[in-house]
C-alpha cells in the first residue's frame, strides 16, 4: 500500500512540476517601434522556445574576412568583434537574440522575427570604423602624377587594361570623361560653384567657396592638356585634395592603385580615398577621390553617442558626440588645421565633402547623409554608437524563414502529431485494449513531459524537433509493447496475472534498456553535427527516451499496481 | 484477448537464399547508380542558395526563368515547391558557389532584384526561406555528416561490444550496415535531395534498426540460457517468432506516427518521414533475415569452444547464472 501511495505521489508531484513548467507567463520585453524609440510591453506565452523555422527569422553566420589582408591576432579579435556585434544587434530591437562564438573563428547571429536580409547583414558586417583625417592642400598628388603614368607606361599596365575592358566599355568612359571636363570649363563654374555649397559637408565649419576655387584653379596644371594614362582619367575637384573620377573608370584607378610600384610612388604619409558618388548633372556620375593625411587626427574610439537627425538644409544626417578626452583632443588638433579641410572618414570612404574647418571643434560633429533613406541614417549610427569592428566580417552562412512558412509549419507539425497520436491510440486500445488504454494514457504524460523537459531546459523547439516528437510518440509505445508482450507469455505459462504483471516488467527491462541506449546514442550524435534544426530534433529525442523511460515503465507498473490492489484475485487481465 | 502471429513457429532462416536475392536485386542497382551520377545534394553540404519563393498567382517556371538569365544568374535549378504558387530556386552551380567566398549572400540578393524587375516589389511575390551557404561551411557540414554516421556506427558498435558477445555484436553490425546500403539505395531511387534532414533520417534509421536487432538477439541470448539442447538454428528461429508480435505492434505504430509525418507534416519534413519509413521496413527485414543468418554463418565459421555456450552473453552478465538456472526451472514448471 505505502508503495503504491509514494508512487502515486511522486507521479503527481511530476505532473504538477510539468504543468507549472509548462504555464504561460507573462514576460517583460523591450522592442523598437517604427520611429526607432524603445518601449516596454509584456507579452504572455508558453514558456517554450521556438526555434527560427517555426517563429521566423534570421541566422547569420560570420567570419573574419581576409580577403583585404591577413589578420594577426584572429582568435582575440573574433572575440572583440563579438562584444561589437552583440552591441549593435542588442540596439537593433530585436526580441531575444541570440549571438555566440563557435568554435576559434566564428560569430552566429539568430534574429527572431527578422526577415529583412539585406539590412540585417549589413548591419553586422559593417566595419563602422570612423576617422577624421585633414585634406592634402599641398598638391602631394599632382607632383607624383607624371611618374605614375610614367610606370603605368613602362609596365603596360594600361594594356592589359584593355585585355580586360570589355570593347563597350571604353567609348561609355570617354563620354563621361568629356561631361566631366565640361563642367569645369569657365562657362559652367558658377554652376559647380553652387553645386559645391549645396553639397557642403559638416556644420561644424562653414566653407569658403572662394578659397576653394582659387585651389582649384592653382592645382590644376593638367586640367584638359594631360593625356598621361593615369592623368587623363582624374579631373581636379574644387578643393584642395579633391579629384574626381568617372564611375566608369573607377575600376580602372582602383586597379592602378592597387599595383604595389605604385602605391609605393604615392606621396608619403598620404592616402587616397574615394568618397560617395556624386551626381554632377548632365548625366555624368563621378566619385570624388581624396588625397589625405594618412595618420588621421581622431578616431571614432572617442565616440560616446550618435544619433539620427534631419536637417532642413542638410537632409538626413548623424549627429555624434565625444567623450571629454576626444573633445579635447579634436578641439586641440581642429585649432591646429584652421582653414584645413577635414575628411570625415567611414570605413575607409570619404563621408559628404570634407567641411573647412573654421575654428577649433569640440566634442560636436555631424554626418551629411546626402540622399541617404532614413532607416539607413538610423543604422548608421546605431552601428557608430556600438562601436567599430576591429576587423572585417562577412557572412558565411545565412538562412532566412518568413513567418508565414513557420506558422505553416506550426500547423502541419500540430496535425502530424494528432493524426500520429490518434492512430497509435487506435492500435495499442484495439489490440491490448484495457492495457493499452493504460499506455495511451501514458503516452499521455510522456508528451506533457517531454514538453516539460524541453521547458526545463531552456530547449528550443524547431519543426523537426516536432517530428522527433511525432516520431517518438510511435517509438515510446514500444517500452510498453514489449511488457504487455512479455506479460501475456507468461500469463500463457499459467502464472497469476500479478505474478506474470512482476515478471514482464522484469524481463523486458534488459530490451527496453538496450533499445533506449541505441537510439540516445545516434540521437546524441546528432546533436553534435547538426545546425539548429537538426540539434533539435537530437534534443527532442533524448527528452521523449527519458519521458518514455518514466511513463512507459513507472506510471503503467503504477496504474496495474492500483489495478491489482482494488480487484484482489484478479484471475483476467485485459491485456 | 487479440493476438496477431501468436505462437508463430515460421521457419524464417530457411528463407535466407531467396531474402538475400531480394536484397542483393534492390540494393545493387541502386549502388551503381549512385556509384555512376551520384547524389543532389542540397545546399547546406554544396554551398549555394536556396530561396522558397511563393506567389499570390501560379507563375510559369519559363517567366521566372527568364527573369532570372536576364539577370545573369545561370545554372538556376527551378522548381514547384509543395503547391504550384510556391517555388524554389536553387543556385548550386560553380559560379553561384565561387561568387559565395566574398560574401555568403549576394546571390540571393541578385535573385530577389531579378524577381523585383519581373513581377514587381512584394506583395507581388514573398521570400518564405532564404538559405545561403557559403563554400567553406558546405565543406565543414559534409565532414561533419561523415563523420556523424561513420561516429554513430562506431559507437553502437562499441555498445554492442560491450553488451554481447563478439558474434552478436558483428552479426548487429553487419545487419546495420546492410540497412544503411538499402537505405542508400532507396534515396537514389526516390531521387531524394541530400540534406541535414535526410541524414538526420539516415542516423534515426540506423538506431531504430539496430534497436530491433538488439531485442531480437536479446531473446536468443535468452533462450540459449534455457534451452541448452537446442540448435542455433532453432533458438534463432525461435527467438525471432517470440518476438515477432512485438516486432508487428511497434512497427505499425512507428509506422503509423511516420505516415502521419509524411502525408501532413509539411514538406520540408516529408524527406525525413521517408527515409525512415524506409528504415522501419528495412530494420524489420534484417533483423529477421540479415541478422540471424549472419549469426549462423559466423557462428559456422568461428564455433564456440565446448562448454561455452552457456557463456552466451554479456560479460558483465555472467556472474548471475543462477538467476537464468531459476527462471528455466520456473519457465518449464
Amino acid at each position: 500500500m505505502a508503495t503504491i501511495r509514494n508512487r502515486l505521489i511522486l507521479i503527481l508531484v511530476l505532473i504538477a512540476a510539468s504543468v507549472w513548467a509548462l504555464f504561460p507567463r507573462t514576460v517583460s520585453v523591450r522592442e523598437l517601434n517604427k520611429n526607432g524609440v524603445w518601449y516596454d510591453t509584456t507579452q504572455t506565452h508558453v514558456p517554450l522556445k521556438k526555434g527560427l523555422d517555426l517563429q521566423g527569422g534570421m541566422y547569420l553566420a560570420l567570419e573574419v574576412d581576409e580577403s583585404k589582408g591577413a589578420v594577426a591576432n584572429k582568435a582575440e579579435a573574433i572575440d572583440r568583434a563579438l562584444k561589437v556585434v552583440r552591441n549593435r544587434i542588442d540596439q537593433f530591437g530585436v526580441t531575444e537574440p541570440d549571438v555566440r562564438k563557435v568554435g576559434n573563428d566564428r560569430i552566429t547571429v539568430e534574429l527572431p522575427g527578422v526577415t529583412d536580409q539585406q539590412r540585417a547583414e549589413q548591419l553586422v558586417e559593417k566595419s563602422a570604423f570612423l576617422e577624421f583625417q585633414i585634406t592634402d592642400k599641398t598638391g602631394a598628388l599632382d607632383k607624383v602624377v607624371p611618374r605614375i603614368d610614367q610606370i603605368i607606361r613602362a609596365k603596360g599596365y594600361d594594356k592589359a587594361a584593355g585585355a580586360v575592358t570589355t570593347p563597350g566599355a571604353a567609348p561609355s568612359a570617354d563620354t563621361a570623361k568629356n561631361a566631366i571636363s565640361s563642367l569645369f570649363t569657365p562657362g559652367d563654374s558658377n554652376k559647380a560653384k553652387s553645386d559645391t555649397g549645396k553639397a557642403k559637408g559638416a556644420a561644424a565649419a562653414k566653407k569658403d567657396t572662394g578659397a576653394a576655387k582659387s585651389d582649384t584653379s592653382d592645382t590644376g596644371v593638367f586640367n584638359g592638356a594631360a593625356n598621361g594614362p593615369f592623368s587623363r582619367l582624374i579631373q581636379p575637384g574644387q578643393m584642395p585634395g579633391e579629384y574626381y573620377v568617372s564611375n566608369t573608370d573607377v575600376p580602372t584607378v582602383s586597379r592602378y592603385l592597387s599595383y604595389p610600384d605604385i602605391a609605393a610612388a604615392l606621396p608619403p604619409g598620404k592616402s587616397l580615398l574615394w568618397g560617395t558618388t556624386a551626381d554632377l548633372g548632365q548625366g555624368a556620375n563621378a566619385t570624388p577621390l581624396y588625397v589625405v593625411d594618412t595618420k588621421p587626427i581622431i578616431t571614432g574610439e572617442y565616440l560616446t553617442d550618435a544619433k539620427p537627425a534631419t536637417d532642413p538644409i542638410e537632409g538626413n544626417i548623424v549627429q555624434f558626440t565625444l567623450n571629454s578626452e576626444g573633445g579635447r583632443r579634436f578641439r586641440q588638433e581642429t585649432g591646429k588645421h584652421v582653414n584645413d579641410y577635414m575628411a570625415i572618414v567611414l570605413d575607409g570612404k570619404v563621408m559628404g565633402r570634407p567641411p573647412i574647418i573654421e575654428s577649433a571643434i569640440g566634442t560636436r560633429g555631424q554626418i551629411t547623409m546626402r540622399g541617404q533613406p532614413l532607416q539607413q541614417v538610423q543604422d548608421l549610427a546605431l552601428v557608430l554608437r556600438a562601436g567599430a569592428l576591429p576587423v572585417p566580417l562577412k557572412v558565411v552562412d545565412s538562412r532566412t524563414i518568413g513567418p508565414t512558412l513557420g506558422a505553416d509549419s506550426i500547423r502541419d507539425g500540430i496535425k502530424a502529431g494528432i493524426l500520429g497520436v490518434a492512430l497509435v491510440l487506435l492500435i495499442m486500445i484495439g489490440y491490448y485494449r484495457f492495457s493499452g488504454l493504460l499506455a495511451v494514457v501514458a503516452l499521455g504524460l510522456y508528451v506533457l513531459f517531454t514538453l516539460a523537459l524541453l521547458a526545463g531546459l531552456d530547449a528550443t523547439l524547431t519543426l523537426p524537433g516536432i517530428a522527433g516528437m511525432v516520431l517518438s510518440v510511435g517509438i515510446a509505445v514500444d517500452a510498453n509493447v514489449l511488457i504487455f508482450e512479455r506479460i501475456r507469455e507468461e500469463m500463457a505459462r499459467g502464472k497469476t496475472v500479478r505474478a506474470s504483471i512482476d515478471e514482464g516488467f522484469r524481463h523486458a527491462m534488459s530490451a527496453i534498456i538496450d533499445s533506449n541506449v541505441s537510439t540516445a546514442l545516434t540521437a546524441a550524435v546528432l546533436y553534435w553535427i547538426g545546425t539548429g534544426p537538426v540539434k533539435g530534433f537530437a534534443v527532442t529525442l533524448i527528452c521523449g527516451i527519458a519521458a518514455s523511460m518514466v511513463s512507459a515503465i513507472f506510471v503503467v507498473r503504477t496504474f496495474y499496481l492500483l489495478w491489482l490492489n482494488r480487484t484482489r484475485g484478479a484471475r483476467q487481465l485485459s491485456i | 484477448m487479440l493476438r496477431i502471429l501468436h505462437d508463430t513457429k515460421i521457419d524464417f532462416i530457411r528463407l535466407w537464399k531467396i531474402t538475400t536475392i531480394v536484397t542483393l536485386l534492390f540494393t545493387v542497382p541502386g549502388i551503381i547508380a549512385i556509384a555512376i551520377s551520384g547524389y543532389q545534394y542540397s545546399v547546406e553540404f554544396t554551398g549555394g542558395t536556396l530561396m522558397q519563393v511563393s506567389f499570390p498567382k501560379a507563375p510559369t517556371i519559363e517567366d521566372v526563368r527568364g527573369s532570372l538569365d536576364a539577370a545573369g544568374i545561370k545554372g538556376a535549378e527551378i522548381q514547384t515547391f509543395g503547391s504550384d504558387t510556391a517555388l524554389v530556386i536553387r543556385a548550386q552551380d560553380p559560379r553561384s558557389v565561387a561568387q559565395q567566398t566574398r560574401g555568403a549572400e549576394s546571390v540571393a540578393g541578385e535573385i530577389t532584384a531579378a524577381l523585383t524587375k519581373k513581377y514587381g516589389p512584394p506583395p507581388n511575390f514573398r521570400v518564405d526561406r532564404t538559405e545561403a551557404v557559403g563554400p567553406k561551411v558546405g565543406a565543414e557540414l559534409r565532414q561533419k555528416a561523415l563523420y556523424a554516421i561513420l561516429v554513430s556506427f562506431l559507437v553502437t558498435l562499441l555498445y554492442l561490444a560491450w553488451r554481447f558477445e563478439w558474434r552478436f555484436g558483428l552479426a548487429a553490425v553487419i545487419a546495420t550496415a546492410h540497412d544503411i546500403l538499402g537505405t542508400l539505395a532507396f534515396i537514389k531511387y526516390l531521387h531524394l535531395e541530400i540534406s541535414l534532414i535526410v541524414v538526420g533520417g539516415v542516423l534515426t534509421m540506423i538506431g531504430y534498426s539496430l534497436n530491433d536487432t538488439i531485442i531480437i538477439f536479446d531473446r536468443v541470448r535468452e533462450d540459449l540460457r534455457k534451452r541448452r539442447k537446442e540448435s542455433l538454428y532453432d533458438t534463432l528461429n525461435r527467438g525471432v517468432n517470440e518476438t515477432l508480435p512485438r516486432s508487428v505492434l511497434t512497427h505499425s505504430t512507428t509506422f503509423a506516427c511516420l505516415v502521419a509525418l509524411a502525408l501532413v507534416g509539411g514538406e520540408v519534413i516529408r524527406p525525413f518521414a521517408l527515409v525512415m519509413m524506409f528504415g522501419v521496413v528495412t530494420g524489420t527485414f534484417s533483423s529477421i533475415y540479415v541478422a540471424p543468418v549472419v549469426l549462423l554463418w559466423i557462428e559456422h565459421k568461428w564455433p564456440r569452444a565446448v562448454g561455452e555456450r552457456g557463456g552466451v552473453g554479456p560479460r558483465n552478465m555472467r556472474e548471475t547464472p543462477p538467476q537464468g538456472q531459476r527462471r528455466r526451472a520456473s519457465g518449464e514448471s
